[in-house]
């Protein structure tokens, strides 16, 4: 899985790149498998690998014509980054291997029964305004998708 | 395996998200970056909320807001990202300059 998170940034080729994130998000799946949370598992199957993959492969093909080959795929800020990335690293997982983690209990799964309850009894409130926010999101991107041409002839 | 490894493994992600989002120039790459690093911060609410006892699902209930916000915050991403591709014909984006003194 890190392997092809890793892909998805040093690949040259967009495609290639893309390809490798949905292997990415799909073993990111599994480990929800094993992490007892299959109903996350399926969420993530269904939100990044099939719709979140397809988008972003839509995008790639509406905006690259011709040639996908770019000379150079990196900013000129990769030493930057290259240090900042691992400086990041470094301290997450310092203070992860610090910390002293025997006091949590052993791995249990979550039912999907549990879940639904409380999404929609505790968490009502935060799921309509989630669905509320993506309907917003269709409107923003509708509108910013049209084409001016398109504009001119709608006023 | 702990939640050492699987917090770590999270704290990977984030940080080949952090450095695909800061070294490349493509901007839809720029957006699959910042996928990455939703999915980190995802996998380490799960991997929390796996050692929670079973009657609280705080944290399988927050990963599964933080992937509808990540829907939604990707189809304006896109739509956005496909709008400057249109007019600039480009999508380097070392190249929308025109801000630029």
């Amino acid at each position: 899985m890190v392997g092809g998170g890793l892909a998805v940034v040093t690949l040259r080729n967009i495609i290639h790149s893309a390809v490798a994130m949905m292997v990415c998000f799909g073993s990111l799946a599994g480990m929800y498998a094993l992490l007892g949370a299959p109903i996350v598992a399926a969420a993530q199957v269904l939100i990044y690998l099939g719709a979140i993959s397809v988008l972003i492969l839509f995008a790639i093909m509406l905006t690259q014509a011709g040639d996908a080959n770019l000379p150079a795929p990196f900013h000129r800020q990769l030493p930057i980054a290259i240090v900042v990335a691992l400086a990041m690293f470094g301290l997450v997982g310092w203070a992860v291997v610090q910390t002293d983690w025997t006091a949590l209990g052993p791995i249990v799964g979550t039912s999907v029964e549990a879940i639904a309850t409380a999404l929609f009894s505790t968490y009502a409130l935060p799921f309509e305004i989630i669905s509320v926010l993506l309907l917003v999101a269709i409107i923003g991107a509708i509108y910013l998708a049209r084409r001016p041409e398109e504009d001119e002839r709608a006023n | 395996m702990g939640i050492e490894g699987y917090l770590l493994v999270s704290a990977l992600l984030f940080s080949i998200g952090v450095f695909g989002f800061m070294a490349r120039r493509n901007a839809i790459l720029m957006l699959i970056s910042i996928e990455l690093m939703f999915n980190a911060v995802n996998l380490s609410l799960i991997a929390f909320n796996a050692h929670l006892p079973p009657e609280s699902n705080t944290g399988a209930v927050f990963a599964l807001m933080i992937m509808a916000v990540a829907a939604a915050e990707v189809t304006v991403g896109l739509a956005l990202v496909i709008a400057i591709i249109r007019t600039r014909q480009t999508p380097e984006v070392d190249q929308y300059s025109d801000l630029k003194e």
